[in-house]
């Protein structure tokens, strides 16, 4: 799902190989144009980086709405700079991953230093990928905070669309330079004046401040690279002070171990010191200092302002946990403000189609996530699936890409279960509270559900959804949402044919299909980004699934009280549609308690017997009979019942899956 | 007991899968040829004449090689069916020369069962008449054609019986809709010549669960057949077969899907009528009064060897001819032209064979004897597992304890078949049943 856009999301990493036969020259084999470095580095003598003092150096990201060309524009300004060599073959030369070129979106951020000469002096400026995607909104306030300016990009046809006002506000408010760029100029149907007002409009930003370029033809690039020289201020930070490192990404090399990407917000780092994490409080000694052109490129110090990697003996990305700040050992300086551990948002059940792909999918499983440490995995099972994990993720676009990368990069296919969202309960049992030792407990799974006597409130996770949508969709929209229990906090007309929606959603209201509703009736013109808005109160229960009376544990669910009635309905009906006529009645019914709340009777066989048998076609019926002989092995038994494994995959998986 | 087959039709029915072939011209002396060929060399393959058999017993198939001779009687070939396509389209020359093959290489008994696939509106009382002189010697006629009957099966010298293709309906629209060429008189008149060439030996087909047919049509069409029919009725539920026009149709919604309980009562209802009109209900969808029953067709339900001839064809057999004592599966090439050059240039047109194993073979007959009504009994389960018997395998607490006490199977003294009720829904134990063999 194209939820976000090219975002550069930041939990990725130059990935490993596919696996340790993989030429350790080439970490990326998978990906020839990694490899043959098709552009040309600085060259192989370190860089002095003392001659490039805080007010040389310019630390900014490119911010965008999915396709409004910041890849491109990053290529441009490579290019120009001289970091990379102009030639036709550079398309998104910072997103490196098959997936990121599929979707267009980054899923790996490679951050870049470029060197450019402004009137007479010699800049070091820094490019921050960042996630633009608030899955990552965390990742992405981590690298802001690395930054002091943005560009912000927008598509000259398609106008404001709703990531950009996320990725504007989220800049807004770590206060830094805003620098208005309209891409695409060259397009037949531009129209860059609508843009800039509308810029002006919802950003309050004045349209002469807009730059409009075309950054597949390079109009106007040069211009933007010295807005960045003007606009953006330097970095503050005293190369005299206690080293003060703030890690913004970190990625794993199977090589050398965790490389970490960081900003130096005061001292300096060179190879052999001793530094420690504020985070883990664990001590390392650093091999490698250096900064990224894109590739990594030794340097001997790194100063204060300046932004580079480290590797220092870390063995597992999560030493390196985004927003932790490095010091000197026995010179700690206070943490840098706003550090967090990843906190999934949704989790689903992965598990193999085949049981006997079990320690292939654990091993791929491994080792994505060696890269991507925001992934929570717990090993779960199902009595009806087999062994699997139950899979956190930091949202919906993070759980389809790290899908996507699990197919095409490891080549697993794997049954992924319909998202579900962390749920609270308030308790007021004292016993449940002594037992838990806490009065507030998160509930990931339906079966540690506490019942409504033991619990003064239960709550939700919630999100800020924004939606920017050409306006004659706009009834559809808004009955869609308050259809997703969404309460509507504005509705402000950006120009004269294009809204902004801004609804607060339960967010288990838009982690299954709520995306695809909405391109779906704006004929793929409404766009929709949401952000974290803590958690509400929600009348929820726990829905039951019998079948002849006996509950059916995989398919218990959590769900508010309102849409029990039609997701008891819908669920009964689906599984009647699956579950094969047996010699006997079975009744389906949906439960809260020992109330039953919807049911659906699936008749017995009266006649199953094949018409015709004669000597012909029997090879094929033999066929046919022995595979279902044998898929008497893999059904689950509830009760009397016999439930395919098919019945159940089609029941939990996702829709956007059939 | 060779089983050729005519691949050709003159129109393609609208629910028919088989592989059958509507050509302008066929060569039929070609055609001819290589049919008489083919059985001539798979009857020398088999060596049928050597067959020890015992009356019933099924000849050689068990796992194992029977001593050599113990009953040293002639083997014969016990029945001979052509099917199709529309092998009453085959002038009667053609299946003279097929059955003069047959005697020529292997024992054929006077009295043995020879069927007809025949289609009413080529079943002119003349043409029977050339049939019949041809050596037919029991017809069976059906608005359907179908594909690749076997031919050779146990000696039962209980008389030939010729099978005329199934009739299907006897109602015009109903016939319309199948994509039938004839008219239900053609099918009454046809069906009455037939009667008068061969009595007693005249198998009709019915179909039912049409779309859009009522239970009130299909009753009033199970009456009209027992006016006319003769002593066996083959009644089949229509099988919306994939790739056919009739299922296209269904599928598109141009034709409702007949309802599941529908048709239950249409199968209830025929059985309840022909049994009460003295019938005997002798497999699931196969009826015969006075003992008329196929032999032909029993010997496939009893796993007995079969010889398919003619493309498409499938087969059951011993390879004694290359010393082999397994029994095999074979499948003649499907398109008659590959066939016909495979033939010419080799003998014969078998594409695939495998031999099957002992699980195998006692999987197919599980599957095939329980839908007679005398089921598998512990003599035929015997021949092909000498060391368990039905006993050990499916008297143990397991699945088929279960059907038991459920009330779809029974196990006794007679051996192991389905009740009334277990019948109808056969398909539903069979997987259970197979699932505990496999794990014996």
């Amino acid at each position: 799902m194209a939820l976000a856009g090219r975002a550069a999301l930041r939990w990725g990493a130059r990935l490993p190989s596919h696996g340790p036969a993989a030429a350790p020259l080439c970490r990326q084999a998978w990906l020839p144009a990694a490899c043959g470095r098709p552009y040309s580095s600085r060259g192989k003598e370190e860089i002095d980086m003392s001659t490039y003092p805080v007010e040389s150096i310019r630390n900014f990201s490119i911010i965008a709405h999915v396709d409004h060309g910041k890849s491109t524009l990053a290529d441009r300004l490579l290019e120009i700079t001289g970091t990379i060599s102009k030639t036709d073959r550079n398309k998104q030369v910072l997103d490196k991953l098959q997936v990121e070129r599929e979707r267009g979106i980054t899923v790996k951020a490679q951050s870049a230093s470029l060197f450019y000469s402004h009137e007479g002096i010699n800049y070091l400026l820094n490019l921050i990928d960042t996630p633009g995607h608030v899955d990552f909104s965390y990742e992405v306030s981590r690298s802001l905070s690395a930054c002091q300016g943005v560009i912000l990009v927008v598509d000259a046809n398609e106008g404001i669309q709703a990531q950009t006002v996320a990725n504007f506000y989220l800049a807004f408010e770590a206060q830094l330079s805003i620098i208005p760029v309209i891409n695409k100029i060259d397009l037949k149907n531009a129209d860059p004046e609508r843009v800039e007002k509308q810029i002006e409009k919802l950003f309050d930003i004045p349209t002469d401040e807009c730059i409009r370029i075309s950054a597949k033809q390079g109009t106007n690039v040069e211009k933007v690279l010295q807005k960045v020289i003007e606009k953006i201020p330097p970095p503050q930070g005293n190369t005299a002070d206690p080293l003060k490192a703030l890690v913004f990404d970190s990625t794993f090399d199977h090589y050398r171990g965790v490389i970490a990407n960081i900003a130096l917000f005061g001292g300096e780092i060179a190879k052999g010191q001793k530094i420690v994490s504020a985070h883990t409080k664990k001590r390392y000694e650093v091999h490698e200092v250096g900064i990224l052109t894109p590739n990594e490129q030794p340097t001997h110090k790194l100063y204060a302002g300046q932004v580079g990697y480290l590797i220092a003996g870390m063995k597992e990305v999560t030493e390196a946990q985004i927003g932790d700040t490095l010091f000197l050992y026995k010179q700690p300086v206070e943490p840098l403000p706003g550090f967090k551990s990843a906190k999934p948002m949704v989790f689903a059940g992965m598990y193999p189609i085949d049981q006997t792909e079990y320690n292939n999918l654990k091993s791929a499983l491994e080792r994505l996530t060696l890269n991507d440490s925001s992934v929570t995995v717990h090993r779960d099972s199902s009595l009806a699936l087999g062994a699997g994990w139950r899979l956190g993720f930091l949202g919906l676009l993070h759980m389809e890409v790290f899908n996507q990368r699990l197919e095409q990069e490891y080549n697993m296919s794997v049954i992924l279960t319909a998202p579900t969202v962390p749920y609270k309960a308030v308790l007021s049992s004292a016993k449940l509270i002594k037992e838990y030792g806490k009065d507030q407990i998160t509930i990931i799974n339906p079966a540690q559900f506490p019942d409504k006597f033991s619990v003064s409130e239960y709550l939700e996770p919630t999100v800020l959804g924004t939606i920017v949508t050409p306006h004659e969709y706009i009834g559809k929209i808004i009955t869609l949402c308050q259809d997703r229990r969404a309460v509507q906090k504005d509705l402000l007309y950006i120009d004269e044919n294009r809204v902004m929606l801004k609804y607060l959603f339960p967010l288990n209201e838009i982690v299954v299909d709520f995306y695809d509703a909405l391109k779906s009736l704006s004929s793929g013109y409404a766009s929709f980004d949401y952000e974290d808005a803590g958690y509400q109160s929600a009348d929820l229960i726990k829905m039951d699934i019998l079948l002849n009376g006996n509950p059916v544990e995989e398919l218990a669910t959590i769900i508010h009280n309102d849409k029990a009635y039609a997701a008891g309905k819908l669920l009964c009906e689906r599984l009647k549609e699956t579950i094969p006529r047996q010699l006997f009645e079975i009744a389906i019914q949906a439960a809260i308690g020992k109330k039953i709340i919807a049911r659906e009777t699936l008749k017995p066989y009266r006649k199953n017997v094949v018409a015709k048998c004669y000597g012909g076609d029997i090879t094929r019926r033999m066929k046919l009979l022995r595979r279902q002989a044998e898929g008497k092995r893999l059904m689950r038994k509830i009760g009397n019942v016999e439930v395919p494994r098919d019945a159940f995959i089609r029941v939990l998986k996702r829709e956007t899956d059939k | 007991t060779p089983c050729p087959q005519w691949p050709y039709c003159r129109k393609r029915c609208s629910y028919c899968n088989f592989n059958t072939y509507v050509v302008p011209a066929v060569d039929e002396a070609a055609v001819r040829s290589c049919l008489v060929r083919e059985a001539q060399t798979l009857l020398r393959l088999s060596q049928v004449h050597r067959w020890v058999h015992r009356v019933g017993s099924g000849g050689v198939l068990g796992p194992s090689c029977p001593p050599a001779a113990s009953h040293p009687l002639p083997h014969s070939v016990t029945s001979v069916f052509f099917g199709g396509g529309t092998p009453s389209l085959a002038s009667p020359g053609t299946i003279a020369a097929v059955l003069e093959a047959v005697a020529g290489a292997a024992h054929l008994p006077a009295g043995a069962e020879v069927t007809l696939e025949a289609n009413p509106s080529s079943t002119s009382a003349s043409a029977l008449d050339g049939f019949r002189a041809a050596g037919v010697n029991r017809l069976s006629i059906g608005v359907q054609v179908r594909g690749a009957l076997p031919a050779a099966a146990a000696a039962a010298p209980r008389g030939p019986i010729v099978t005329v293709l199934p009739p299907q309906s006897l109602d015009d629209a109903e016939l319309r809709m199948l994509g039938r060429e004839h008219t239900a008189a053609e099918a009454l008149k046809a069906v009455e010549a037939a009667r008068g060439l061969f009595p007693g030996r005249t198998s009709i087909d019915l179909l039912f669960g049409l779309p859009g047919q009522s239970r009130d049509a299909w009753a009033q069409g199970l009456e009209a057949t027992l006016r006319v029919c003769d002593d066996h009725i083959s009644l089949y539920q229509l099988t919306l077969e994939r790739g056919t026009a009739l299922a296209a149709q269904v599928r598109d919604g141009a034709l409702p899907a007949p309802p599941q309980d529908l048709l239950a009562d249409m199968y209830q209802t025929a059985r309840s009528v022909l049994v009460a009109a003295g019938f005997r209900h002798y497999e699931v969808s196969n009826f015969a009064r006075k003992g008329a029953l196929s032999t032909h067709n029993l010997s496939y339900w009893q796993a007995e060897q079969y010889i398919g001839v003619g493309p498409g064809a499938h087969g059951r057999f011993v390879l004694r001819a290359e010393g082999g004592c397994s029994r095999e599966a074979r499948v003649q090439t499907l398109e008659p032209v590959a066939w016909m050059r495979e033939v010419q240039s080799q003998g014969h047109g078998t594409r695939s064979r495998a031999v099957l194993s002992p699980l195998e073979q006692l999987e197919e007959l599980l599957t095939l004897g329980l839908r007679t009504d005398e089921g598998i009994t512990h003599k035929r389960w015997g021949h092909f597992s000498p060391q368990l018997s039905l006993q050990a395998v499916f008297g143990e607490p397991g699945e088929a304890r279960a059907l038991q006490q459920e009330g779809w199977l029974v196990l006794d003294n007679g051996g192991l078949r389905c009740t009334w009720a277990g019948l109808a829904v056969l398909d539903s134990l069979l997987p259970d049943l197979l699932w505990q063999l496999q794990r014996v």
